[in-house]
């Protein structure tokens, strides 16, 4: 392993938020209604404020002058370290909202989990994120509900969603190398530790949508170890960074 | 509030407790009904070796109002003759709406904003008073806010997000 393992950890959580902040952003002006469009920016919004936090302190731990702008708009895809989950196309809304129900769930344990974290930096961070990605996690559940328990094109529209992103949920829960050595070191929990927690909160919310959880436990992988991407990543990157390419350290 | 340490500054003096005035008068950007004092994000402010330092907690991780506020007290205690400040952001504990002054929330509701609940919504309509609401989005036009609707008088308003 070439990099700092607390560096890496730090990509992984400023990226996973900083690819869904531009994922969400996509729908700025095109959600079915007003609310929802909203809600979706603002969601974005706050996943962008981490994003600044976490990368913010991964360039301060990496001690080589890199800011947070400078991590988020001067690397290329193999550098990046986020799951596959959040690159995934936003499909229609409510493959969206799929996406972002699974997401949130996983969030919320994880930041439980680094509220408790040895490294105090992290630990504050995580206790300010948990207060906003709760509230993400209250309505994205709501509306997973809503609209897999609504008509038949809704439900068979949210069902088709699951039965394409479950299999890039495991991703969250599969440990490495790094995550041993930031267990070990009482920074972060093991990633498979937060697995039992995550299928309690998805199982009732999935029921009381009507929606059946495949039968698989098949993960795709690659995105948090930064070894293969999905094609979608080179896409988004060049939207997110051309201006900070061609004109490197522009600013308003 | 704190008060009792004092700077003189060429020929006159200056109190924190005067510091603290004039970071009240500074209106926040986006609900310019409340000043950034009655918000609660002003955690400290004090004197370290000639530099005023002053501590900031931001409200939600990604507000865009947060930059400017930054430029605002700096712009407000430079015109106090301050000659050297130091803006500290303080995560931990993160910003609460309990911080939200008693006066802090009565501006908001004259405004026309809920101000936050622990219930999780607000207590009435800031218009009319009635008492039957419904939520209209969880989100609103800034990350602290939520949409809501008096089933009486009928109008929409922003409530004030509880975190």
């Amino acid at each position: 392993m070439a990099a700092d393992p607390l560096f890496e950890l730090l990509l992984r959580m400023g990226d996973n938020t900083l690819i869904l902040a531009q994922r969400l952003s996509q729908w700025c002006g095109h959600g079915p209604t007003l609310e929802e469009d909203i809600a979706l920016a603002n969601i974005a919004l706050d996943l962008t404020g981490h994003t600044q936090l976490w990368l913010g302190l991964a360039g301060e731990v990496e001690g080589a002058g890199r800011d947070a702008d400078g991590l988020a708009f001067h690397r290329d895809v193999w550098d990046f370290r986020n799951t596959l989950l959040v690159e995934q196309p936003n499909g229609d809304f409510g493959q969206t909202i799929m996406r972002q129900y699974l997401f949130d769930a996983w969030h919320v344990l994880q930041l439980e989990a680094l509220r408790e974290s040895s490294n105090p930096q992290v630990a504050e961070i995580a206790e300010k994120a948990i207060k906003e990605v709760s509230y993400h996690q209250e309505r994205s559940s709501e509306t997973v509900i809503g609209l897999g328990d609504g008509t038949e094109e809704s439900h068979a529209r949210m069902q088709a969603a699951l039965d394409l992103l479950l299999p890039y949920v495991g991703e969250f829960f599969a440990n490495d190398a790094v995550d041993e050595i930031m267990k070990e070191a009482g920074i972060a929990p093991l990633p498979d530790s937060l697995r039992s927690a995550f299928d309690e909160q998805i199982t009732p919310v999935m029921q009381a949508a009507t929606l059946t959880v495949p039968d698989t436990d098949f993960a795709h992988s690659g995105g948090k170890s930064g070894r293969q991407h999905s094609e979608h990543l080179g896409h988004i990157l060049p939207q997110m960074q051309w201006l900070q390419r061609a004109y490197p350290d522009a600013s308003w | 509030m704190q008060a009792g340490s004092t700077i003189t500054l060429g020929d006159r003096s200056l109190s924190l407790e005067q510091i603290w005035q004039r970071l009240d008068e500074v209106p926040d950007p986006e609900i310019p009904a409340i000043s950034l004092v009655d918000l609660g994000i002003i955690r400290d402010v004090r004197w370290e070796d000639g530099t005023l330092e002053v501590t900031v907690s931001p409200t939600y991780s990604g507000c865009p109002a947060t930059s400017m506020i930054k430029l605002e007290i700096i712009k407000a205690l430079t015109e106090l003759g301050i000659p050297r400040i130091d803006l500290k952001r303080q995560l931990s504990p993160p910003w609460t709406t309990d911080w939200i002054s008693e006066r802090g929330r009565k501006r908001l509701e004259d405004y026309g904003i809920a101000p936050p609940q622990p219930a999780g919504g607000p207590q009435h309509c800031p218009h009319c008073r009635a008492e039957e609401l419904e939520r209209i989005s969880q989100f609103g036009s800034t990350p602290c806010k939520a949409q809501w609707r008096c089933k009486t008088c009928l109008e929409p308003f922003d409530y004030f997000k509880c975190i």
